[in-house]
């Protein structure tokens, strides 16, 4: 099959790889239809990630059909399916609480170790996502081996075109969990730093869940542009002093709820924090936690911080005795993905939520070495790219 | 309260690791071996089905890494043949000393075994979230050619060895299958051998 493979810095191919194939009983093999190149993609792209090895495929949003099924899978071939970013076996303790992204049985107990020394307990796998997160075969491919397929995807209607959906697979749970975290009440104002994809999600889903207001923050034009679309109001942070501005537009009371959702890009574990720590370097440091140490300072007494941000590593300077004194609740984590799908696919088939509104640019597999430069060097146009096998080349 | 410690914490985790090795040793029955590892993992199942299934020895080989086999000669003695490097192997005979059913499993390796080793597997149910299975090891790190191979077979840190088994035993016992990165059976032939 054909596949976007990983060679190093800056060097992603399409190459011809050998097919997967059941491998376990619960394995299924799904046809790819649609693939999305995810910000997290870009660290990788960009090297910061430790454990990757040359000629691993990618991709971790992505739908498609089943073409084959383990003897333990629940699904049926020609079923259409989007597959969650985080791989969840269902069985074990954190995953009987629905807390997916904790699941302790999907990474291999070689490739756990990593993340068992850094954090404590080993991660979960993911897909297509450097060898400390299991060292799967991504979905920026023909075709993929989803394991534990009668926990992970979920059914798509007949009839529903993929760009609705495909987003179930990462961005849209991400945004929706950021915004639960952030426990709105009816008539609280809410605060997001960061108009990327969880960002726009998150803003969609505020509302959804009965903020009055939402003041979004970032610094590119046609994001705010977006986030102005879903009924928030902006500051662009290059133009405005953000705690000035916050504190003024709420009446000196500062955001009931303030969601950090600047590191998404950093989708997979850590990252270049993890980097950080080795390097003992400080670039995580100041620019990463800033919009974390803003939201902090920002946020009105007793509010709550939700952080979709991804960080791996250490900060500095966090402001702690601030979080303590004003009484304030954070909560934070990767997705669990699979807890949130079959409301949100509701969501969407209700067109309560539009999701097809990111996508900027469609191309076939063969582009994806092209995808990955434009969305790298034009963040400000490029909201999102979808990748689709089956396209007939430009 | 022990002769080592003054708190209720495993021994394994002493930081006085040859008094605590002794100590541990004087409660392993015939026991063997100078070096002591300890790990525990919650597995989502009913102890009676991990015990049942762990103490059919010929089960081993699934989950524990560099197990080539287990031959089970009677209900007591089992021979162990383990991965060593070049392509060669090490064995030894193992004893059962201890078998309370559903609750703990105790051994010894016999007189002459090229890894000297001992000690026990005990299951203690845990409400809702199943059942803690904790592993007490004692082995003889040896020098010399049998050093290298101690140090293959536990890929040099013996706890990341045992912990890595028993994360396999889990993945097994819980869903079924050993979590594989593999893609196709290609993939999954090199990852075995």
């Amino acid at each position: 099959m054909r596949a976007l493979t990983w060679h190093g810095k800056h060097d992603v191919r399409v190459d011809t790889v050998d097919d997967p194939e059941i491998v376990k009983p619960r394995d299924a093999i799904i046809k790819i239809t649609s693939t999305a190149i995810c910000g997290s993609d870009l660290h990788l792209y960009d090297g910061f990630i430790p454990t990757m090895k040359a000629g691993d495929i990618l991709g971790h949003e992505f739908m498609g059909e089943v073409v084959e099924v383990g003897a333990r899978s629940t699904l049926k071939k020609g079923q259409r399916v989007v597959v969650p970013f985080t791989i969840s076996c269902g069985s074990c303790y954190q995953c009987s609480k629905h807390q997916y992204s904790g699941c302790d049985n999907s990474n291999p107990a070689d490739n756990a170790e990593i993340g068992g020394a850094l954090y404590g307990q080993a991660m979960p796998g993911l897909f297509g996502y450097s060898h400390m997160t299991g060292g799967y075969s991504g979905g920026q491919a023909e075709y993929v081996r989803v394991p534990f397929s009668d926990v992970g995807p979920i059914v798509i209607p007949d009839g529903v075109d993929d760009d609705k959906v495909l987003f179930l697979s990462d961005i849209l749970p991400t945004g929706w969990q950021a915004a639960e975290y952030a426990e709105i009440e009816p008539g609280d104002t809410v605060a997001v730093w960061g108009c990327g994809p969880v960002g726009l999600f998150a803003i969609q889903s505020a509302f959804l869940m009965g903020a009055e207001r939402v003041i979004a923050i970032d610094h590119f034009p046609h994001r705010l542009e977006l986030a102005k679309k879903f009924g928030a109001e902006t500051i662009n942070f290059e133009e405005t002093a953000v705690y000035d501005a916050l504190m003024q537009m709420t009446g000196g009371i500062g955001p009931d709820a303030c969601i950090d959702s600047v590191g998404l890009e950093a989708h997979g574990l850590f990252l270049d924090n993890v980097i950080d720590q080795i390097k003992v370097s400080t670039f995580l440091g100041t620019d990463r936690i800033h919009a974390l140490r803003q939201a902090i300072l920002a946020c009105r007494k007793g509010g709550r911080v939700s952080v979709p941000a991804v960080y791996g590593g250490f900060v500095d300077k966090f402001p702690l005795g601030a979080f303590m004194e004003k009484g304030l609740t954070m909560k934070t984590g990767q997705t669990h993905v699979q807890h949130y799908m079959p409301a949100l696919l509701n969501a969407i088939m209700e067109e309560k939520i539009d999701t097809t509104f990111l996508i900027s640019h469609r191309m076939p597999l063969e582009d994806a070495p092209k995808g990955y430069k434009m969305f790298h060097d034009q963040q400000n146009e490029v909201t999102k790219i979808v990748l689709k096998p089956g396209m007939a080349p430009a | 309260m022990t002769d080592t410690q003054t708190d209720d914490a495993p021994l394994a985790t002493s930081k006085q690791t040859t008094a605590a090795t002794h100590e541990e040793a004087g409660r392993v029955p015939d026991a063997k071996g100078g070096a002591l590892v300890g790990r525990a993992v919650t597995i989502n199942k009913p102890a009676a089905e991990l015990y049942a299934y762990f103490r059919d020895f010929s089960n081993l080989a699934t989950f524990m890494e560099n197990v080539v086999r287990i031959d089970v000669q009677d209900d007591t003695r089992s021979h162990w043949v383990v991965k060593a490097p070049a392509g060669q192997t090490v064995e030894w005979d193992a004893i059962v000393t201890e078998d309370q059913p559903n609750r703990l499993i105790a051994w010894t390796a016999a007189e002459g075994a090229d890894v000297p080793n001992s000690g026990r597997v005990e299951f203690r149910e845990a409400g809702a979230r199943g059942t803690v299975v904790e592993a007490t090891i004692l082995y003889d790190p040896p020098a010399g050619i049998i050093g290298k191979v101690i140090a293959k077979m536990f890929q040099r840190e013996p706890n990341m060895q045992a912990r890595q088994d028993l994360k396999r035993f889990k993945q097994l016992m819980e869903t079924g299958e050993v979590a594989t990165r593999a893609r196709n059976h290609r993939e999954y032939e090199e990852e075995q051998n």
